[in-house]
């Protein structure tokens, strides 16, 4: 009885074994578990191999056959995390997200930059050319397995490497709304703000830039308005897009207002002039979603109210 | 990584006018001939770029053969002067239209230069300039006071290389800006709330905000009537 109940045991030990291998090289190579367990079982019942070292033979030998090396592998089975709880550099994640939006790569050796979303929030994430990955769309929805997470300036993205592995997943995800709160005063308000043209392409609304888009060149473009202001705290700048619900609320001039002051000055830029009166210079509060690096204003406060200068007094008084 | 980011634009420093006019020395921190220069704060920080709210009590326009405007801009710890010329047309505008006194914010570069005994001036190279009202005046003023004593905070601690730089170039005690900070603090506690333009100073686009907000702080303030 009891040889037999540790007989079993052990099958259903190897059972796992074979399972969780078959798991961690899953995005490398095509294996089942049988055959995984197959393996393990000929080294444990006919060589009288412990388990653990059947286990580290036949891992071996399929990072052999997968040309990998064991770091690549992660360490057997990541976390499956949401895009908010990345808080820590260099961890190899999986994540199942949503490609929000894809960027103009600024450099040769990016293949593709731009944002995933997740229920949790949106994070940005790179592929380099070299890791000769398949590319992803937008819109669509991945597992991207074994992934790396990376901090600059406090700011987390996630890279996709060679041993990452992309499988598109046939559902959609509400992504998040990490929405965030940044104040400061308004230090600068930059080109492409005011009263602009989009590009009346389906989809496209990009900005045009003398009437010309990037993408589909010279078109009949549409009036918008937008703001993209810099909030400076004296420690950090926030680099803010006002839409032009948001545009209008700020600064009371609506888009047939701008037209109108436009079109009476032959000139669009006398509407962002008189924004930059208005605005620049003072304090606001602004919430909204980052979306890289701007934070997009669902809602702003001008700061009018005194601020408290008995803490600071205190805290002065204190050192 | 941070090759491919665009490089980060400079803070805005806040600083008093009493430690901004103490600082002369200048760095920077790359070969590069058009990396940033930087005005080394007493406090010990690197400034770049300075915003600044006070009052214009004077403008001039002291140019030659072309326009170039002076303003003086004092706060509580006295005064910062403003250089705008026809590089900077906005501001030189800016300033050609205000009438003084008036409160004005300024984002701006820190500038030095060497009068002819050898004495560092420093003055701002206005990027913007706007007209304001009291509370932004005041949000400043207590903003630039925290500011100042995190760097008071901060100048001591290891690794704080400004500091250590303060200590290198200009050996001044940081007593003193921790001093002006508390005063600027109680200037305002002791204005109370007859502030200078606190009614008339809110600019026209806001109007309706800035009545709906002091409708808010009235009630705020009004102290309930005890149910008997």
């Amino acid at each position: 009885m009891e040889t037999k109940a540790e007989a079993s045991e052990t099958m259903s030990d190897l059972r796992n074994h074979a399972e969780e291998i078959a798991e961690q090289f899953s995005d490398h190579l095509d294996i089942d578990a049988d055959d995984v367990e197959e393996r393990l079982q000929n080294l444990v019942d006919e060589y009288r191999v412990p388990v653990d070292e059947a286990r580290r033979s036949v891992v071996n030998s399929y990072l052999d056959e997968a040309g990998l090396d064991r770091d690549e592998l992660g360490r057997g089975g990541n976390e499956e995390v949401h895009l908010a709880d990345i808080d820590q550099d260099e961890q190899w994640v999986d994540v199942t997200a949503k490609v929000v939006e894809l960027w103009e790569p600024r450099s040769e050796s990016i293949s593709q930059v731009g944002l995933l979303g997740d229920e949790s929030g949106r994070m940005k994430f790179v592929s380099f050319t070299t890791s000769d990955l398949p590319e992803i769309e937008e819109g669509k929805v991945y597992r991207l397995g074994n992934v790396v997470t990376d901090e600059y300036q406090g700011n987390f993205s996630v890279k996709l490497n060679r041993t990452t592995s992309i499988e598109e997943l046939d559902e959609d995800i509400e992504v998040g709304d990490d929405a965030t709160t940044v104040e400061g005063a308004l230090v600068d308000i930059q080109s492409g703000s005011g009263l602009i043209k989009r590009c009346p392409e389906e989809g496209c609304t990009r900005v045009l830039q003398n009437g010309r888009c990037n993408e589909h060149g010279n078109v009949e473009g549409e009036f918008d308005l937008r703001i993209k202001g810099v909030l400076d705290d004296g420690d950090a700048v926030h680099e803010v897009i006002f839409g032009r619900d948001m545009t209008e609320d700020l600064t009371g001039i609506t888009l047939e207002e701008a037209q109108e002051m436009a079109m009476d000055a032959l000139d669009t830029t006398v509407v962002v002039d008189e924004m930059r009166t208005d605005l620049i210079g003072r304090y606001y509060r602004v919430s909204g979603p980052e979306l890289g690096r701007y934070v997009l204003a669902d809602d702003t406060e001008r700061l009018n109210e005194p601020a408290d200068a008995e803490a600071v007094l205190i805290k002065a008084r204190s050192i | 990584m941070s090759s491919n980011e665009v490089p980060s634009r400079e803070v805005a420093r806040r600083v008093f006018a009493e430690e901004f006019n103490d600082a002369s020395y200048t760095f920077k921190e790359s070969d590069d001939e058009r990396a940033p220069v930087y005005l080394l704060l007493p406090t010990g920080e690197k400034a770049n770029r300075v915003f600044l709210v006070g009052t214009l009590t004077e403008k001039e326009d002291v140019g030659e053969d072309n326009e170039y405007w002076r303003g003086r801009i004092v706060d509580p710890t006295g005064t910062f002067f403003v250089y705008a010329g026809q590089y900077q047309p906005e501001a030189a505008s800016a300033l050609r239209d205000l009438e003084p006194p008036a409160y004005v914010s300024v984002v701006g570069k820190p500038r030095t230069y060497e009068t002819d005994d050898g004495n560092v001036n420093v003055s701002v190279r206005p990027e913007s300039i706007s007209v304001v009202d009291a509370t932004t005046r005041d949000r400043w003023v207590v903003e630039t006071a925290q500011r100042t004593v995190e760097r008071i905070e901060r100048f001591d601690q290891e690794g704080n290389e400004y500091g250590r730089m303060s200590r290198e170039e200009y050996d001044l005690p940081t007593d003193r800006y921790k001093t002006a900070a508390v005063s600027a603090l109680q200037s305002l506690e002791e204005a109370g709330g007859d502030e200078l333009g606190g009614s008339d100073g809110a600019d026209t686009a806001d109007a309706s905000d800035s009545e709906s907000e002091s409708e808010g702080s009235d009630a705020d303030t009004a102290s309930p009537e005890p149910n008997a």
